[in-house]
């Protein structure tokens, strides 16, 4: 039993050695993803370009301006007086302006209100919304600064000072950075793809060829093959998912928080699920066109849509979540979440690992079965 | 695994059956495919199996290797049961077919270790077959060679090799000669007869005739049914109160039709640029007449001679009237 299922496997690592185009796809294209995605997918603004319209020129107005500055989402671009920022605007030059009325100084000074514009470009409304945020934020900080500052003989609070300051602690990611959240998803997402893809055809393939005829003919079990496939292709894409976390980290600055051990426990687990889910397309299928199709579709999308990876799974209708549980993406990428960002310990995601767990043995046996049946008949 | 040595055999030496069909049918839907097929293969016999595409050859084939529940009747190779355990039949079993399936990125040596591998056989023994497959195959200094870049005749000689690594007592070869030359064929048929004398039973289906004159016996299969079986010899004889006549002439086609219309000639074929005209009789001594008409006809003539029945002259006869051509060694081993 051992030894034809090492006979399996040692044919087809063979086969995938000689195969260098198939081999580099699965190594490097992986990687290539992760940097074209990662980059590409991008939640966060950064360098919107704003001019500023100082109608006040004193301490303050520069401070806000500062403010504006420093914070590393906007960059000065221009300083203008009224009748340029229509102009500006409409040309795409710059995508905010910040208008400080004159008197704005004055105004804080002696503790009275004052009111500064920001005008923005929504011609992407989520951008904007996203700028406006930063905006805010940033205007609100400034004038917490003049509202606590203890200029009142007295030394009392000013009416103006706000009693309760909300002041929000972001765990796991603290700058809220989206690649934080997207890189592990991305992850999951590519890790599935190439591990079903490479599977998929490696059933059909002995099809096509005839090799299955004569393979069929030897008294060997569908499950020492079907594991036999497995072994290779998962020493594979384990070198493959293992390369792109090491990107994920080198280049996008992802944490690794818990134990490694773990996360490649938790890794092989998904894995042999995804080998598991090619060979039962393979299996089922009768060409190798129709397998890849297959395997992207089944892959791709619901990776990509129902796994939590961008759109949370907790704000989606009822039916797409009891969808969600047969995507093993899902588990994958909450344990993995969980130990990069959290360094959560196994504990906290046991149930995510026993659902790869029963994912895998179940594709792993389906393909088995059918493929028994399939050698029984025809 | 094999018989035991006793030296090179004929057939009809062994009281044995290595294979018993009985009564063996296969059914898709309404489609019988198989139909009551009875006959018994002696052990270290070289058995053919004739017949045109879609006769049910290749359906019998897999019925008999386990790989195709029969729908009823019976059938046992080397003493199993083949609807009972198909899987005991697989271990006693070699099977080749047409295809010579063999993993063309892997070199001639891996291939031989896969295959050795997936029939669960120990290292020890794996590297004495190994040589022999190698020195049979003869492809000594191509260990290294990948199969996608031996020619031809190797590759199906490496694939009948690795068929046979584990021993089996009984090959199956379906159509194991397929788009090879001719030369390899010859070199083929004399490991066939090689495995067959040191008690190896061989069960080969091809469509080359000229091949089953290497079989010990054949068995004519033509829709689904058994429609003769015996050796070569026996099966001609069913010619034998009747002559055979064979026409050259510059029109097959108008040849053939003006015989046609002669009572003495039973019917006529094609064979080549030739015309077989199978008479009524045994009497040869028809050529003038043959020659009269058809040249008065205008059809020249080149020559009119009488020829011994050749098995296509058998192939035809039964494809054509299965029903009195059953002669008949069938059944009795």
């Amino acid at each position: 039993m051992i030894r034809k299922t090492m006979a399996v496997a040692r044919k087809e690592f063979r086969q995938i050695v000689r195969d260098t185009r198939t081999l580099t796809i699965l190594l490097v294209v992986p990687v290539f993803f992760l940097l074209l995605y990662g980059y590409a997918l991008n939640f966060d603004i950064r360098h919107v370009r704003l001019a500023i319209d100082d109608r006040d020129h004193t301490v303050e107005s520069r401070s806000l301006t500062a403010a504006f500055v420093n914070s590393g989402y906007f960059d000065l671009v221009a300083s203008i007086s009224d009748a340029g920022a229509a102009r500006l605007m409409d040309r795409n030059d710059v995508r905010a302006i910040l208008v400080i009325p004159s008197g704005l100084g004055r105004a804080m000074r002696t503790h009275r209100s004052a009111a500064v514009q920001v005008l923005l470009n929504g011609d992407n409304a989520n951008t904007a919304t996203t700028v406006m945020g930063y905006a805010l934020a940033i205007i609100r900080n400034e004038s917490a600064r003049y509202a606590t500052l203890p200029t009142l003989p007295t030394g009392a609070p000013s009416a103006l000072s706000p009693l309760l300051t909300v002041e929000p602690r972001i765990w796991y990611n603290p700058q809220l950075r989206s690649t934080l959240f997207l890189v592990p998803g991305l992850i999951a997402f590519i890790t599935m793809i190439t591990a079903v893809v490479s599977t998929a055809l490696s059933i059909v393939r002995e099809k096509e060829r005839g090799t299955m005829e004569q393979v069929r003919m030897a008294p060997i079990g569908t499950a020492s093959f079907v594991v036999g496939k497995t072994i290779p292709y998962f020493v594979v894409s384990f070198a493959s998912a293992f390369g792109i976390i090491v990107a994920a980290m080198l280049m996008f600055d992802m944490p690794m928080r818990g134990s490694w051990i773990v996360l490649l426990v938790t890794m092989s687990l998904f894995l042999v699920g995804a080998l598991g889910l090619g060979l039962l397309i393979s299996s089922a299928v009768e060409t190798q066109q129709v397998g890849f199709q297959l395997a992207i579709l089944i892959s791709f999308l619901p990776t990509f849509i129902l796994s939590g990876f961008i759109f949370p799974i907790s704000s989606m209708p009822r039916v797409l979540q009891i969808v969600t549980y047969a995507i093993p993406a899902r588990y994958f990428l909450t344990a993995l979440r969980a130990i990069v960002l959290k360094g959560a310990r196994i504990e906290a995601f046991w149930v995510e690992l026993a659902a790869l767990t029963l994912f895998a043995a179940a594709v792993l046996t389906l393909s088995a079965v059918r493929l028994r049946r399939q050698w029984r008949s025809a | 695994m094999s018989g035991p040595a006793t030296g090179p055999l004929r057939a009809g030496d062994r009281k044995t059956s290595a294979i018993t069909v009985d009564n063996l049918t296969k059914r898709f839907g309404g489609f019988v495919a198989v139909d009551r097929l009875t006959f018994d293969v002696r052990e270290g016999e070289i058995f053919g199996f004739l017949g045109s595409n879609g006769a049910g050859k290749s359906t019998t084939i897999r019925m008999l290797c386990g790989l195709l529940a029969p729908t009823s009747g019976a059938a046992t190779v080397g003493g199993i049961d083949v609807g009972r355990d198909p899987e005991g039949v697989k271990r006693r079993i070699g099977y080749m077919s047409q295809r010579f399936s063999l993993y063309e990125r892997l070199t001639v040596d891996q291939n031989i270790t896969f295959f050795g591998g997936i029939y669960g056989l120990a290292r020890d023994r794996l590297a004495a077959r190994r040589r022999f497959v190698i020195g049979m195959a003869g492809l000594n200094g191509r260990e290294h060679t990948r199969a996608a870049d031996l020619a031809g005749g190797w590759r199906q000689r490496l694939a009948l090799g690795c068929a046979i690594l584990h021993e089996p007592p009984i090959v199956f070869l379906d159509e194991p000669t397929g788009g090879v030359d001719p030369v390899s064929r010859r070199e083929f048929w004399n490991l066939i007869d090689g495995l067959s004398e040191s008690g190896v039973t061989v069960l080969v289906t091809t469509h080359y005739l000229d091949e089953a004159e290497h079989c010990h016996r054949v068995a004519i299969i033509h829709a689904g049914r058994l429609a003769a079986i015996g050796t070569t010899a026996e099966l001609k004889r069913m010619f034998a109160d009747r002559a055979i006549v064979e026409v050259h002439a510059a029109s097959p086609i108008d040849a053939m039709r003006l015989l046609d219309e002669m009572p003495e000639i039973e019917k006529t074929s094609v064979f080549g640029t030739a015309v077989h005209a199978v008479l009524k009789h045994g009497t040869g001594g028809i050529a003038p007449a043959i020659k009269t008409r058809l040249e008065r006809a205008g059809v020249p003539v080149a020559s009119i001679a009488a020829v011994e029945p050749s098995l296509e002259d058998v192939f035809l006869e039964v494809a054509e009237t299965p029903d009195r051509a059953r002669v008949s060694a069938a059944g009795k081993p």
